[in-house]
């Protein structure tokens, strides 16, 4: 008998710390900033100011989670943040221009974004365009398209029972919208765990033609990933039209960029088929974490900016080394 | 006898005005090996596609199991138990080997993935191959052996009656295609049909029952004989006689080029080896895979660091800090990956030569002439099939390799390293790519070549450095070197 010498039963093994795959460098320095934040300011250890970050995540959190998607199948989505400018305008337009009630303004600014993530999807797949250059695409039409509504005019003031779904805690703890970010999260991370769907696009991100040869279609898949992508950042639209009371087409401009950086610093391939919704999640929390304890530090919004940019590369950098040492 | 699992009448496959496939009949029967034989462009990896639903054929007829079958898609065909094997793997490296043994067919309970049972049935395909690796294991940085015995449990998985090994030794080392051969011998057992697609003839007639021979789309000739000699098979392949397939090797000068003195790597991938290559002088580099045969000839040619050990070149010491620095005194490298690491393949040949010869050009404008002039004189002299202005992904891996050496030979280099230099090149090729390493030598060149195929490195070899677990074994000169002896030592 001949059998192979493996010495290859090493590797990761089970545990709780794995389920979380990549991502336990960044959740490790969620803790330290946390540790860090709460010695050295005196606000930051609070609960309310725990749940003022939760509120402040809100829009980011949802975006990211189709994001996720998308870097898992190895796209990108530029267009996030025009999408949802979109989607406020639609829904602005609907409910206070054309007078239709709140949850018809919403189903169509929900159906506005789905229409241009299938845009997108039929652009990376039927026509081959590649996903960075259909998404700048995206990104530039749909901003347009949400200035053209209004001819880039704010439209102000909605239903008071829309307003308070972002600011009413229920149970005195968790505003609507919160719940809504990790109903979404939690819904994301049951889909790519535990169904075969979710699966697939691992399968396509790790390698497009495995999967077409185990019998995935790849296409479908890849505009589903995009419609679903432009409908969490459209929900994101309609979190941030009640956190404002207002809509306005210039909002969510760059938020594709901190959306991206959340979750590559959760730990997803920026080339596709690893990572998941735990890490973006961690990614969003440090991002949320990190400008509410800079604020409390009163640090400058400019120096803000270079402080992520830092993050970002000891991020993806230590995850790096960690993967050439395993 | 049985009726045949698969049997196929009248195959022909036309692009086009270009016929790849002509009238092929093959009848396969549970429990047989049957290798199909032929020169790339013969028409193997269309027929095998053609079986296995990743292309439909334009005139002919299959049945399955006595059925009409007519695969429209992969998965059609897998559905019924045919799974081919790809020569590149078609792993995740991210997922767990139990994930990539049950993509796309994961075993459902209540609308969610069963995990458990996902693990259990993957444990016990890899059991049933004899590979004691826990199934909740990533599939990244597993050895290719491994890997490839994982493709084949994913197969089993599928109930696979019929399974099309395309190349499946070529990243293999001796070991290693051992253990692969027993699992194909068990599968055999087990009744399961096997087309089994290969270059390597020693394997071949090892392992097969029947030889079936393609030749420009034809099916010319069939073996039922493993006793057949090599000679006649290759003949019948290429479709003329073979004088020979190894050119008579120069003799080589006592002037040493290269002296290599106790080099050791940082990693411990290979330690303390001491050898000289003289001018005109080729050197055969043989050991199982893992025996650090890349490591060493990559730390020669500057690619990787050194910890130890000094290298002279014409007796004078150097230190290689970078390729550019071995480029640069005259050592150069084909490595052993043509597309990844030799040639840009989506780039021009043209364009390929002349990136390695920038510095030539360099003062000078890099003008199209300069650039048709440099590059079609390499194409000239290398016997390279193809144009400068062709894509180097439209030639054969032949003529690939061909590109990758001329570029370099253009800089009249002073030791030439190749590292596995016809991986994937079918027999008629080869033979030219001899005739080059074997001219190189003519010319006073000191040439390293790297093998893992025995019968090259016992071809074109002076002497031979036989490496073992990272350690020099010993050095047969070519009168002692056969298969017993290199393999005796490479099994140290």
């Amino acid at each position: 008998m001949v059998a192979l010498d493996i010495n290859e039963q090493s590797g990761p093994s089970g545990g709780w710390l794995k389920k979380l795959s990549g991502a336990t460098g960044p959740l490790i320095g969620l803790l330290a900033l946390c540790i860090f934040l709460s010695i050295s300011t005196d606000a930051f250890l609070s609960l309310r100011n725990g749940l003022n970050i939760l509120d402040q995540i809100t829009v980011l959190g949802i975006m990211a989670v189709g994001v996720t998607f998308v870097i898992l199948i190895g796209g990108i989505d530029l267009s996030v943040g025009s999408v949802l400018a979109l989607s406020m305008m639609v829904m602005g337009w609907t409910a206070n221009i054309a007078g239709m009630p709140m949850p018809v303004a919403i189903g169509f600014a929900l159906v506005a974004s789905a229409a241009s993530g299938l845009v997108v999807g039929l652009l990376v797949t039927v026509f081959r365009v590649p996903a960075f250059i259909a998404t700048l695409a995206m990104m530039s039409a749909a901003r347009g398209v949400a200035n053209m509504i209004t001819d880039g005019q704010q439209i102000v003031g909605f239903p008071d029972w829309f307003t308070m779904l972002a600011i009413d805690r229920h149970f005195g703890i968790l505003t609507a919208t919160v719940f809504l970010m990790l109903a979404v999260v939690l819904a994301a991370w049951i889909f790519l765990h535990f169904r075969a769907e979710g699966r697939m696009l691992y399968a396509v991100g790790g390698n497009p033609e495995v999967a077409r040869l185990a019998g995935i279609n790849t296409q479908v898949v890849t505009i589903g990933v995009y419609v679903v992508s432009a409908i969490l950042a459209g929900l994101a639209g309609i979190v941030l039209a009640a956190r404002l009371d207002s809509v306005q087409p210039s909002s969510g401009f760059g938020y594709e960029l901190d959306t991206i950086a959340a979750v590559v610093i959760g730990g997803t391939s920026l080339s596709g088929g690893a990572g998941g919704i735990g890490g973006t999640l961690i990614g969003v929390l440090i991002i949320g974490v990190l400008r509410n304890g800079l604020n409390l530090l009163n640090v400058s919004p400019f120096l803000q900016q270079v402080i992520i940019g830092v993050v970002i590369v000891l991020a993806v950098g230590a995850e790096t080394i960690r993967r050439r040492r395993a | 006898m049985t009726e045949p699992v698969l049997s196929l009448r009248g195959i022909s496959k036309r692009y086009g005005p270009l016929q790849v496939l002509k009238n092929v009949s093959l009848d396969v029967y549970p429990g047989e090996v049957v290798a199909l034989l032929g020169e790339n462009g013969a028409g193997k990896s269309t027929l095998s596609g053609i079986i296995a639903g990743s292309r439909t054929p334009s005139e002919g007829s299959m049945t399955w199991l006595g059925q009409n079958y007519a695969p429209a898609t992969p998965r059609e065909a897998i559905d019924k138990g045919v799974v081919l094997i790809h020569q590149e793997l078609q792993l995740l490296p991210q997922l767990s080997i139990a994930e990539n043994v049950f993509i796309g067919r994961w075993p459902m309970k209540n609308g969610v993935i069963d995990r458990g049972q996902m693990v259990r049935r993957a444990q016990e395909q890899l059991s049933r191959l004899n590979l004691h690796i826990p199934a909740t294991r990533k599939v990244a940085g597993l050895s290719t052996a491994s890997q490839q015995l994982i493709e084949i449990a994913k197969a089993l998985a599928l109930n696979a009656r019929l399974l099309i090994l395309d190349e499946p030794t070529a990243a293999l080392g001796g070991t290693e295609t051992e253990a692969l051969f027993e699992q194909v011998r068990k599968l055999r057992s087990e009744g399961v049909g096997i087309i089994y697609i290969s270059h390597r003839m020693d394997e071949i007639k090892r392992i097969t029952d029947r030889i079936v021979v393609l030749r420009d789309g034809e099916r010319v000739q069939e073996f039922a004989d493993s006793a057949t000699p090599v000679r006649t098979i290759v003949e019948s392949m290429v479709g003329r006689s073979l004088d020979r397939l190894f050119p008579a090797l120069p003799q080589p000068t006592d002037r040493p080029v290269l002296q290599v003195s106790g080099l050791t790597s940082p990693e411990g991938s290979f330690r303390d080896i001491t050898f000289e290559v003289h001018a005109g002088e080729i050197l055969g580099i043989a050991g199982l895979i893992g025996a650090g045969r890349t490591e060493l000839v990559r730390a020669i040619s500057g690619a990787d660091p050194i910890s130890a050990g000094s290298i002279r070149l014409e007796g004078e010491e150097i230190r290689l800090r970078s390729p550019k620095d071995a480029i640069a005194k005259g050592i150069v490298m084909v490595p052993e990956d043509r597309k990844d690491q030799g040639l840009v393949v989506d780039h021009r040949i043209g364009e390929n030569i002349v990136y390695a010869n920038l510095d030539k050009l360099s003062g000078k404008w890099i003008t199209a002439r300069a650039k048709q002039r440099l590059a079609q004189k390499a194409v000239v002299k290398f016997g390279v099939k193809g144009r400068a202005e062709q894509h180097a992904s439209d030639l054969s891996g032949g003529n690939q390799q061909k590109v990758v050496i001329a570029k370099w030979l253009m800089r009249d280099p002073k030791v030439v390293v190749l590292d596995e230099p016809t991986r994937g090149i079918d027999v008629g090729a080869r033979a030219g790519i001899y005739d080059i390493i074997v001219n190189l030598a003519k010319q006073g060149v000191a040439v390293i070549v790297v093998s893992s195929d025995l019968e090259e490195v016992l071809g074109v070899s002076n002497r031979i450095l036989v490496l073992a677990q990272g350690k020099q074994a010993g050095i047969l000169s070519r009168e002692e070197a056969n298969d017993v002896s290199v393999m005796e030592l490479a099994t140290i």
